[in-house]
């Protein structure tokens, strides 16, 4: 077999490769040939071939079948074969495949090698892929390479030292001992290193932070390495561009940032050394930017005295300046960091961030805007509000959402006066109306609803604004909403703050039509649509039977929540219509609530179903009422307070529903149980608790039992209690109460007596049995004394 | 912490990478040519920073190979920048005016160095 072709001769043929197919083709080609060489057991030309499997991996083709030999490869003596080896070891290995265990052995021989640079790949290798066992396993042998006096083998030492505390975090404490002469090396590859190990230690465990604090002395040491490499002079090894060594000032600092943090003394002894890097430093070139980056990170983060931190907050002012795009970017991240300590630091600096909103970089406006949120306060949020609409209209759509956001919480926060709030919420939503999150919308109707005097005002705004187009999702939405709620002000032409404009009824509704038709409203804004539309049954006078016939077109209408919609409002039309102007009245005015929790809003008695959150007028829920009102007329003498039965799919909150409130333990003294009823085969039971933490409250729990061979359906019980009582009946368990008294429905019933007196109950029961409907009422006057007094 | 090191040019193809966190290797071309879009798509006046996902990239261009280095946040994005240009250096040195097909060529010297350099997602010390 001829010998296989060379990694350069490889990379040579690839490159004339015109297309993708043709090198796919000459790198399946290769692989077998390389394949069929492994199977030989080739020695002398494994190392080329893992050098080509290398190169092909890197391009993106499979090349585990590599594995094995990177293996054979490390076992070897050869310098080359090994360099390979481990090379091929770090790129295809790593901890998932269960070949690399087999590494250990080799790993382990070769950290005790003669030739140091086999140490050094060893280590290499080990602090790149090497598991937890094998890190466990090695642990030993990498601690005694820490100390030896070779600086080429203590540098990588203390990097796979830092791999190791990371994967086996308990063998922190044996590294310990060795870092301690760490610091005294002149050589800086090794400081550099064992910085790094130092940083990783004192980030992991509190205990190594607060250990190197007090007993070791590290800061003194790093001032004193650092004040070395700032005063020495031009050292021809360690200078980038007139700075000496930049990376090791820059980790120096870094660690001092650690041990400085929220430690008085540690930040005493750097104050001199930080305000000398500051000052002494050159900025003329990107290194010397870079270490003041760093020294103004430190600064901020320790506990440094107020004329360091004005030091630190003028440099990052002179950054903002700067021409240089990567050193803006920088001063905006870390003003970004200090804006929650300094804050009337960084507000000088205002305009500047501000006119980096308009730069060309993506990256820099991003920054600029968070940044501007940051600052906005109760003095300059009018200034601010209109950079920011400004930078709305034209940045990004990726900014959109996040600055649409930003400026809803900022106007909550500051605005100056509501009409200017309202006049900022529309102009986001005209501008940006289609990246607006979906929670800005219930929180827009809470603050629409809650700004009393400017309901006219807003409808008349945000009807002039759907007008033209209604295509923005949320905007439409709010705007029906009002529309809804506040049509008759619209059509009346109320309006004090603005020229009112003269709309008339049908023009309205024309409007909340085409967005009912348009294919560009998504479901949820047609929902809000015909809600508005219905509302406005109550609100209008003329345009009634226009808006039936709207209403009944959509009963048939495909969407079903929209069907479901439309059904029940036609219901509403024929059956309930005396509840029509109860239900649709207006909202009231609703609780302030955090903005960013769900808005909670309190059911009072007889209140429409909040659009907002969408829950559906329970259709049975209205079909007791209006027998309760049967009720009414039937027990004429005495009054009695309606009752109004929760709906089974609502939450049982009623406008008495805090007096109810019976989360406390209940008292389940042994008041008797009565039968309140027994005929025909029905019979009911209640069974009373009292409560301890309200004593006027009884809850009465009744079973209904059947003794008839044949189920009673659709059973519905309902009471009535005289005015002085207030009554809630809880949903009951089902509606079917099976025969042979093989089961029961069970309801609760909560009854509040404040002035203790004897409890009366009227109880009317409907079921259907044997075919037909059935229909009974009786009085319970049985209560035992023990449930009401 | 660096997440990887890559040279690619300005096609899009691939003459140096090196993970530092595994990745699935199908993964690997599509994050290249990702990057590299967006690399290309900036102007030269623009900053060498890009936020890209959860982290960042620091790129530098050299004729026609660009040098993307994939950075978390605990880095100081400057001395990366910086190391960049450090390393360009030394392979100039190395190669007496490095080219693009020099690193083409020299895939496996150059990874050594890069191992040497960058181990265990640090930076080493600098030496010219």
């Amino acid at each position: 077999m001829p010998a296989p072709i060379r990694l350069r001769e490889l990379i040579r043929t690839i490159r004339t490769a015109r297309t993708q197919a043709e090198e796919r083709e000459m790198i399946q080609k290769e692989c077998a040939a390389i394949r069929s060489s492994f199977r030989e057991e080739d020695n002398t030309y494994r190392c080329r071939n893992v050098a080509k499997l290398l190169y092909m991996h890197m391009l993106g083709y499979p090349a585990h079948f590599g594995q094995l030999e990177c293996l054979k490869l490390i076992a070897s003596q050869k310098f080359t074969d090994k360099r390979i080896g481990y090379l091929g070891a770090m790129l295809l290995l790593d901890e998932r495949q269960d070949v690399h265990l087999l590494m250990t052995n080799c790993i382990k021989n070769d950290l005790n090698h003669s030739t140091q640079y086999v140490q050094g790949l060893a280590l290499c290798t080990l602090g790149c892929m090497g598991s937890s066992e094998m890190c466990r396993d090695l642990a030993g042998e990498v601690e005694k390479l820490l100390k030896t006096s070779n600086s080429y083998l203590r540098k990588k030492a203390a990097l796979c030292a830092v791999h190791v505390i990371r994967k086996v975090p308990e063998l922190m404490e044996m590294f310990l001992p060795a870092t301690k002469n760490l610091l005294n090396e002149k050589n800086h590859g090794v400081l550099h290193t064992s910085v790094v190990l130092l940083t990783e230690m004192c980030e992991r465990s509190p205990d190594m932070l607060a250990h190197f604090r007090k007993n070791e002395k590290l800061v003194p040491q790093l001032v004193r390495i650092l004040k070395n490499l700032i005063m020495s002079g031009y050292s021809p090894e360690h200078d980038v561009s007139g700075i000496s060594d930049p990376f090791l000032q820059v980790r120096i600092l870094r660690l001092l940032r650690i041990l400085g943090r929220n430690d008085d003394d540690s930040s005493e002894a750097m104050n001199d050394i930080l305000a000398q890097v500051a000052t002494n430093t050159e900025t003329s070139k990107n290194v010397g930017n870079a270490i003041l980056y760093e020294t103004v990170l430190t600064i901020m983060d320790i506990k440094s005295e107020s004329g360091l931190r004005v030091l630190a907050i003028n440099i990052l002012g002179r950054f903002l300046l700067n021409n240089d795009k990567n050193i803006r970017y920088v001063a905006l991240t870390s003003l970004l960091k200090t804006v929650q300590t300094d804050h009337n630091a960084v507000q000088r600096h205002r305009s500047t961030i501000v006119d980096c909103l308009k730069d060309l970089d993506v990256s820099i406006k991003r920054r600029a805007m968070e940044l501007s949120f940051a600052l906005v306060n109760g003095n300059n949020v009018r200034g601010m509000m209109k950079e920011l609409l400004y930078f709305l209209d034209s940045c990004e759509p990726e900014f959109k959402a996040d600055c649409a956001s930003g400026i809803f919480l900022a106007a909550e926060k500051y605005a100056p006066s509501k009409r200017w709030h309202i006049d900022t919420i529309m102009r986001v939503l005209t501008t940006a109306g289609s990246y607006v999150r979906d929670d800005a919308v219930p929180n827009l109707i809470q603050l629409i609803t809650n700004s009393v005097e400017m309901h006219a005002y807003t409808v008349q705004r945000l009807y002039k604004a759907i007008l033209g187009d209604y295509s923005q999702q949320p905007l439409v939405q709010v705007a029906s909403w009002c529309i809804g709620e506040y049509g008759d002000l619209l059509v009346s032409g109320q309006c004090e703050e603005e020229e009112p404009i003269q709309v008339t009824e049908d023009e309205v509704l024309d409007i909340l039509e085409s967005v009912l038709i348009s294919n560009m409203s998504a479901s949820v804004t047609r929902g809000y649509a015909l809600t508005a539309i219905m509302k406005l049954s109550t609100r209008f006078t003329c345009t009634v039977n226009r808006i039936k016939k709207v209403v009944s077109i959509y009963g048939s209408s495909i969407d079903v929540e929209l069907q479901q919609r439309a059904v029940e409002y036609n219901a509403l039309f024929k059956k309930y219509d005396h509840m029509r102007p109860a239900l649709l009245e207006r909202m009231p005015v609703m609780e302030k609530v955090t903005t960013n929790g769900p808005t909670e809003i309190v059911q009072t008695n007889g209140e429409t179903e909040p659009a907002v959150l969408e829950t559906k007028p329970p259709p049975s829920g209205l079909q007791p009422a209006s027998q309760a009102n049967d009720l009414l007329d039937l027990l004429g003498g005495s009054d009695i307070t309606p009752v109004i039965p929760t709906a089974p799919t609502s939450k049982p909150a009623s406008a008495g529903g805090e007096l109810l409130d019976l989360l406390g333990d209940l008292n389940l003294t042994g008041i008797p149980s009565i039968t309140a009823y027994n005929k025909n085969g029905l019979k009911i039971d209640f069974t009373f608790e009292r409560s301890n933490t309200n004593p006027s409250v009884t809850v009465i729990t009744i079973q209904a039992s059947n003794s008839t061979e044949l189920d009673m359906t659709d059973f519905v019980f309902q009471a009535a209690v005289p005015k002085t009582f207030q009554l809630q009946l809880l949903s009951p368990s089902s509606s079917v109460i099976p025969a042979f008294n093989s089961g029961t429905i069970t309801q609760v019933i909560k009854v509040l007596n404040p002035q203790k007196q004897q409890l009366r109950m009227r109880i009317k029961l409907t079921y259907n049995h044997k075919g037909s409907a059935m229909q009974d009422l009786a009085e319970v006057n049985n209560f035992p004394p023990q449930s009401w007094q | 912490m660096i997440k990887f090191f890559l040279m690619v040019n300005k096609q899009g193809q691939t003459r140096l990478s090196r993970y530092y966190e595994h990745v699935e290797i199908n993964k690997r071309t599509m994050l290249e040519a990702e990057i590299i879009k967006n690399c290309l798509s900036r102007s030269k006046d623009q900053c060498s920073f890009i936020e890209y996902k959860d982290f960042k990239l620091v790129y530098r261009q050299y004729a026609a190979l660009f040098v993307v280095v994939g950075i978390n946040e605990t880095e100081n994005e400057m001395a990366v920048y910086e190391l960049i240009h450090n390393f360009v250096e030394v392979l100039d040195k190395y190669f007496s005016r490095v080219s693009e097909l020099d690193v083409s060529f020299s895939v496996s010297e150059i990874h050594l160095s890069v191992s040497f350099w960058c181990t265990f997602q640090f930076m080493l010390s600098s030496w010219h």
